[in-house]
């Protein structure tokens, strides 16, 4: 068998698993949908010595429209949010992310809160909820705290959860009014790791004067990147075919930390960010134009 | 440690009862346990898409899933597509027909991947095709006549 031995343990309430959870606290992985977990184990790059399976906790897998907030249960699989018309009518960002997200057959198992949590900064989910300023809902014996997405992610697969939490839920903010986005990324292969993705929001005024922006690019550093620099070039101004080249530039030379790899070299991975933020800029904008 | 966990679970159509460890993978015991072999296992780390089997009406890997987390469902391999062992679905009669297989190693799970995408879609384009493809590896084919084969299928089904 390919992956070490484990205790295995199926709570059937959230409360259970909660308890179970501070017992063992950094010992337990949290089974979700286990699509990055298993081949991890798969290869024994982890060995857990407690799988805490939280399947059973159907309580956890919903998505709800609340006022001005979309709200989606941890345990919602990934191809439950593709198919569901209140994510595509209110949450087109999310919408444009998910198929990029490894393949259907993954997408089947995979869940929005293991996602998040599994905290790999080549993921897309954890560049979208940047962008879109989510909070995540952490729950312990002791009670539940809200954390922001900025706080969130720490470091490579190093998240704000403590060893004793467990993420219940996913709040996504719905858009301003005259909000565009754009997500794109670039992979070898579909449903591959990309060598470089961005996800755009652009809100203007009236006068088409850009007074709200994010730029979050994933697989360029240990965490989502988020631009403060470039972004700051945007506010107050209208968009230009200058003032983009400008902020792709800054963007893809200031704001990033990419590594590089076998597949693409830290400077390619510069050059894509680049041209992803003009691709990504240029098709916000036109979206903010087409909704009206 | 390696203490059993008993599960019930329906494989195309029969049922079966076992005691498996927690961390034998639902792959290993199809194969192993049950001696179901038409899946096949390939990476084992949900790249190459040959485990794939359906469970619950969804595709999914049978590698990146535990024995012990299909207690209580229904799955179905590529065992259960024809009525025998001598006898092809319509499917399989098109990949026979179109040379949509090699080896036929990845054949298994290119099969259950496409079961559930043209009961919700009877009529992709190519394009949605390739989509519906790309997440199983085939070493042989170069992907056209497996392409050919599924729309050699769906251009039969409406026709």
């Amino acid at each position: 068998m390919k992956p070490a031995s484990f205790k295995y343990i199926k709570p059937e309430s959230l409360e259970e698993a909660l308890e179970v959870k501070s017992e063992y606290g950094d010992e337990i992985r949290i089974l979700a949908g286990g699509q990055s977990l298993i081949p991890a184990m798969n290869f024994r790059i982890m060995q857990p010595s407690v799988l805490l399976d939280i399947n059973m906790l159907d309580s956890l897998s919903y998505i709800n429209l609340d006022s001005n907030k979309l709200r989606l249960g941890a345990m919602t699989r990934l191809m439950q949010l593709e198919n569901d018309s209140v994510v595509s009518k209110n949450s087109p960002l999310l919408e444009e992310a998910l198929p990029y997200i490894a393949h259907p057959q993954i997408r089947n198992r995979g869940t929005v809160g293991g996602n998040i949590s599994h905290a790999d900064p080549a993921a897309e989910l954890p560049v979208v909820a940047v962008a879109m300023n989510a909070r995540f809902c952490v729950e312990s014996i002791c009670g539940s705290r809200w954390i922001k997405s900025k706080k969130f992610f720490k470091g490579y697969f190093e998240t704000d959860i403590s060893a004793d939490e467990i993420m219940t839920e996913i709040e996504l903010p719905l858009f301003e009014d005259r909000t565009g986005w754009a997500f794109q990324e670039i992979a070898r292969r579909s449903g591959d790791y990309a060598m470089a993705g961005v996800a755009v929001l652009l809100t203007l005024d009236n006068d088409n004067i850009c007074n709200n922006a994010r730029i979050v690019f994933l697989n360029m550093g240990e965490a989502p990147m988020d631009t403060n620099k470039a972004v700051g070039l945007l506010i107050g101004e209208v968009l230009t075919e200058e003032l983009i080249m400008e902020v792709a530039d800054l963007a893809s030379q200031q704001e990033i930390d990419p590594i590089g790899g076998i597949h693409a070299t830290a400077n390619y991975q510069r050059h894509l960010a680049n041209i992803l933020t003009k691709r990504a800029l240029k098709s916000a904008y036109s979206r903010v134009q087409k909704h009206e | 440690m390696n203490e059993k966990h008993n599960i019930q679970l329906s494989i195309n159509g029969s049922q079966y009862t076992a005691d498996v460890e927690a961390r034998l993978l639902l792959s290993d015991f199809i194969r192993h346990t049950l001696g179901l072999t038409g899946t096949h296992v390939g990476c084992e780390h949900g790249v190459c898409g040959a485990c794939t089997v359906i469970m619950d009406g969804h595709a999914v890997r049978a590698c990146l899933m535990f024995a012990v987390q299909a207690d209580g469902l229904e799955i179905m391999t590529v065992e259960g597509l024809s009525e025998g062992p001598e006898k092809l679905n319509a499917l399989q009669e098109a990949f026979r027909e179109a040379h949509g297989l090699q080896c036929g190693f990845c054949t298994p799970g290119i099969l259950m991947s496409l079961i559930p995408f043209l009961k919700n879609n009877p009529e992709p384009t190519e394009q949605e095709i390739r989509y519906a493809l790309s997440g199983n590896l085939c070493r042989c084919t170069g992907y056209q006549h497996i392409v050919d084969a599924v729309l050699l299928y769906v251009e039969r089904k409406n026709s």
